[in-house]
């Protein structure tokens, strides 16, 4: 039986040296709905995501992945159970071809078979946008199609939770429409988690939102709930408008 | 000799073991504290102080004083130099890259050893000390009269032995107030810290970075001056200094110049006390697998910062 | 023709060629091939974690070394057959290949390498301190009944190139596969940005102990290859030149490249050869070699073969 809560965390918290980044974050994924974490500057949010993913080892707290405690996974185990994630900065293969690069994250799923892993990797890249030119050295690529290579690496995966870490950041406005385009196209197949600075890609695309401030959770519920509440107005200092 | 007299003269043996290989690590740390390179070729740099110094002083050809204190002087300012010229020629190119530098580095080892085999040849030659007064050591035993001194037979050190003690330790002194206490040091910490930020505020950091692959070279040569008149000068003698100072800069934590004592002591003192009483090598096989281990669970050594 | 047909039509020219170079050479050179292609296997072996993993060992002589003296003393000391012996050779060297890699894997960069010359470092001191069997840096010759498999007397030039020649063929092919596998993309890409591939759910280090196991093995057979065919166990083999030659060889000839090892072997065996008839300073050779290398062709012959024009090349 499918659980509601894809993903949950409990008293997640991370401290470094004195500096608390996260402190007993409480948070439910609802499955198959995309959920936002949004929160001014330095608010903790890639550094939650980072404990969820297992890139970040967490001071204290649980993660929990479809009921399993997953807290003391690391990272590879995590995404072999289904979490996919792409990077604020973007990290992708510069040196091999954009075939290559998403065949690396096909092939773990379906294996050596050479025929399924090229159906796959077209049959992405066309999801995409950018299947005219896989066999483009990665590293050519302009920035935007670099984060639209990323997203496709992930799509290889078919996972069950999408982690985007400021997928539009540095797109230009017509990539950013496609990309709103793209993930409600996704909500049914995935779970995603997006976290965002861009709101209009927030109010266009997100389902659920979660604001985070200093390090805690301040606020959770619909686009119009959050857009209405006057402490998170308060902790952007002003309009949420972007 | 008996037991006690024996280490007591391990121990000497140890101690100026200890003071070279001060120096000489002391270079190597340095130039993996402020450039985060590793320079292969260091103990070249060391075993060209000691070749360059037997040059000087056949030159010279006059008193041995004379001969050793131009050769102090002119041999690791000349190393400096070099490795001055090697850095803005070769390392500026490959950008430091961590890399690039190992192997650069390892080509300049060669060019380095095998330059010195064809112009110096395969044979060592020894330079004589400034001064060398045999010091007879004393040593206590309870005899019917209580306490006693008397001087066993073998137990004796030299005046330069104890020359190059003191040597070593005002040159180190004179690191840390440099280090310290200086604009220069200041300089050398900025960069030391954050390359980034140094360069940022102006600090010239290709320079710095010159000046550092210079003096952790001119430093590997001072330390071989000063051992050239107890051992010989040999084209393959920096072969053992290289691995040792690695050792030492490994476990004494890496920009630490109290670590770096602390463990030149502790790697000379063994190796020499292990050394008379047991096998030179079952000494530098402890020694490396020691290093080894060290870096695998404790990569921050005895007294370096842990990165985060 | 597709880019793996192209990869198996080169593999196979090579074979070939060196083949029809054996009949062909005068019996020097003929003889030489021996000697290149038991080290080229070594490279080979060395090329798997330097130039596709990218992990910068200074240690693989002790690997060499531990093929190369678990064969002698087997064979020698202990009389065991050639086979057999041969077996242990490799066993030895992978098991050190493990114990090696599970413990330097836990550092990275820099680290890595130093722990890497250190713990060769330690094998050679041991041969040393244990001198009274290896004869330490002066070495030992292998008994002749070690060098014959059967009725086959391995010392003539015909057996020698043959042997070496089939050893050669197999880690070239056998790597050839790996490489392209998963397992070989996989250690591509922990080159390219392993924490991209651990991100993608692989086992990052596992994939690298994997690479250092079988590294390590490839190594033993041409240390144990070498002591079989030439007849000569020493310490020099388990020295800090040896751990710095295959790397040299591999920059040389293309890192992560399958033609780059033979290519860089070939090339350095004859400039040192050439170079060792007027100087007794020929590894001034390798020094100059190496700077200028790293300074302006860091991708080696192949690999510069490869970035302007056959973009295919394995």
């Amino acid at each position: 039986m499918a659980a509601m809560n894809i993903l949950e965390t409990r008293g997640l918290t991370k401290t470094y040296a004195g500096l608390k980044a996260n402190t007993d974050i409480n948070f439910v994924l609802a499955r198959g709905k995309v959920t936002a974490l949004i929160g001014p500057n330095g608010a903790g949010k890639s550094t939650f995501v980072g404990m969820v993913s297992g890139r970040t080892p967490a001071t204290s707290g649980k993660v929990f992945f479809e009921g399993r405690d997953i807290s003391a996974l690391p990272a590879h185990k995590r995404i072999q159970l289904g979490l996919a994630y792409t990077f604020q900065i973007t990290s992708i293969f510069p040196g091999l071809t954009l075939h290559e690069n998403v065949a690396l994250a096909a092939r773990r799923i379906l294996g050596g078979d050479p025929a399924k892993t090229d159906a796959k990797v077209r049959y992405v890249l066309e999801r995409v946008g950018i299947d005219d030119r896989a066999d483009q050295i990665a590293g050519d690529l302009s920035y935007g199609h670099q984060r639209l290579l990323e997203i496709a690496m992930g799509l290889a995966q078919e996972p069950k939770i999408f982690i985007l870490d400021e997928p539009t950041q540095g797109l230009a406005e017509s990539e950013v429409q496609d990309f709103i385009k793209l993930i409600r196209d996704l909500a049914g197949e995935t779970t995603i988690l997006l976290i965002e600075h861009n709101m209009k890609v927030v109010m266009a695309a997100a389902d659920h939102i979660t604001v985070l401030d200093q390090g805690m959770v301040l606020a959770n519920g619909t686009p119009e709930e959050i857009h209405a509440n006057p402490a998170v107005q308060a902790a952007y200092l002003g309009t949420a408008d972007a | 000799m008996e037991f006690g007299p024996h280490l007591m003269l391990a121990a000497l043996e140890g101690a100026v073991t200890a003071a070279i290989l001060a120096l000489t690590a002391m270079g190597l740390s340095i130039v993996f504290g402020v450039m985060r390179v590793v320079n292969v070729a260091h103990g070249e740099f060391y075993m060209l102080g000691a070749v360059l110094a037997w040059w000087v002083a056949t030159v010279l050809g006059t008193h041995p004083a004379i001969g050793f204190v131009a050769a102090l002087i002119i041999a690791p300012a000349l190393v400096g130099g070099i490795a001055m010229v090697a850095d803005r020629l070769v390392l500026k190119r490959v950008a430091y890259d961590a890399d690039r530098t190992i192997v650069a580095t390892i080509g300049m080892l060669y060019i380095i050893q095998q330059t010195t085999l064809m112009t110096f040849g395969p044979d060592a030659r020894p330079v004589e000390p400034p001064f060398n007064t045999r010091l007879a050591l004393p040593w206590f035993e309870w005899g019917e009269n209580g306490f006693a001194m008397f001087w066993p037979w073998g137990l004796s050190t030299t005046s330069y032995k104890l020359f190059v003690i003191a040597a070593a330790a005002v040159v180190l002194v004179a690191l840390w107030l440099v280090i310290t206490r200086t604009k220069a040091g200041l300089l050398m910490r900025a960069t030391q810290q954050d390359s980034e930020t140094a360069q940022a505020f102006g600090v010239p950091v290709g320079r710095v970075y010159s000046l550092v692959f210079g003096l952790g070279a001119g430093l590997a040569a001072l330390g071989a001056v000063l051992v050239v008149p107890i051992q010989q000068a040999h084209y393959l003698m920096g072969h053992d200094p290289l691995l040792l100072s690695f050792i030492v800069v490994i476990i004494g934590g890496l920009g630490s110049l109290p670590g770096t004592v602390i463990a030149a002591l502790l790697i000379g003192m063994s190796d020499g006390i292990i050394s008379v009483f047991f096998s030179p090598t079952l000494a530098k096989i402890i020694a490396t697998l020691l290093v080894a281990l060290v870096l695998v669970f404790r990569p921050q050594g005895l007294m370096g910062r842990a990165q985060t | 023709m597709k880019d793996a047909a192209k990869s198996n039509a080169l593999h196979f020219g090579v074979l070939a060629t060196l083949l029809v170079l054996f009949f062909v050479l005068p019996p020097y050179h003929a003889g030489n091939l021996s000697r290149i292609m038991v080290l080229a296997i070594y490279a080979m072996g060395f090329n798997l974690v330097f130039g596709y993993t990218g992990l910068l060992s200074l240690g693989h002589a002790m690997f060499f070394a531990a093929g190369m003296y678990g064969f002698g003393l087997t064979a020698n000391l202990a009389g065991w057959p050639v086979v057999l012996a041969f077996a242990t050779g490799i066993v030895c060297a992978a098991a050190l290949a493990a114990v090696v890699a599970a413990l330097a894997l836990r550092t990275a960069g820099v680290s890595f390498m130093i722990v890497t010359l250190m713990f060769a470092q330690t094998a050679y001191l041991v041969v040393l301190y244990f001198g009274e069997y290896t004869r330490g840096d002066e070495g030992f010759v292998v008994q002749k009944a070690a060098r014959m498999i059967g009725e086959i007397d391995l010392t003539t030039d015909t057996a020698r190139f043959f042997a070496a020649y089939i050893l050669f063929a197999i880690c070239f092919q056998g790597l050839a596969r790996v490489i392209q596998s998963r397992f070989g993309r996989t250690l591509v890409a922990i080159r390219e940005n392993e924490e991209r591939t651990r991100m993608l759910g692989y086992d990052a280090q596992r994939h690298k102990l994997y690479a250092m196991i079988l590294s390590g093995a490839v190594s033993g057979v041409a240390g144990a290859a070498y002591a079989m065919l030439f007849g000569y166990v020493g310490a020099t083999f388990a020295s800090v030149q040896y751990s710095i030659f295959p790397l040299l060889w591999v920059l040389l000839g293309g890192a992560g490249t399958t033609i780059g090892p033979l290519i860089g072997v070939l090339f350095m065996f004859y400039l040192i050869d050439f170079s060792s008839s007027f100087t007794n300073a020929y590894m001034l050779i390798a020094g100059v070699a190496l700077v200028l290398l790293t300074l302006f062709a860091p991708h080696g012959l192949a690999g510069l073969v490869r970035r302007k024009v056959f973009a295919w090349l394995p």
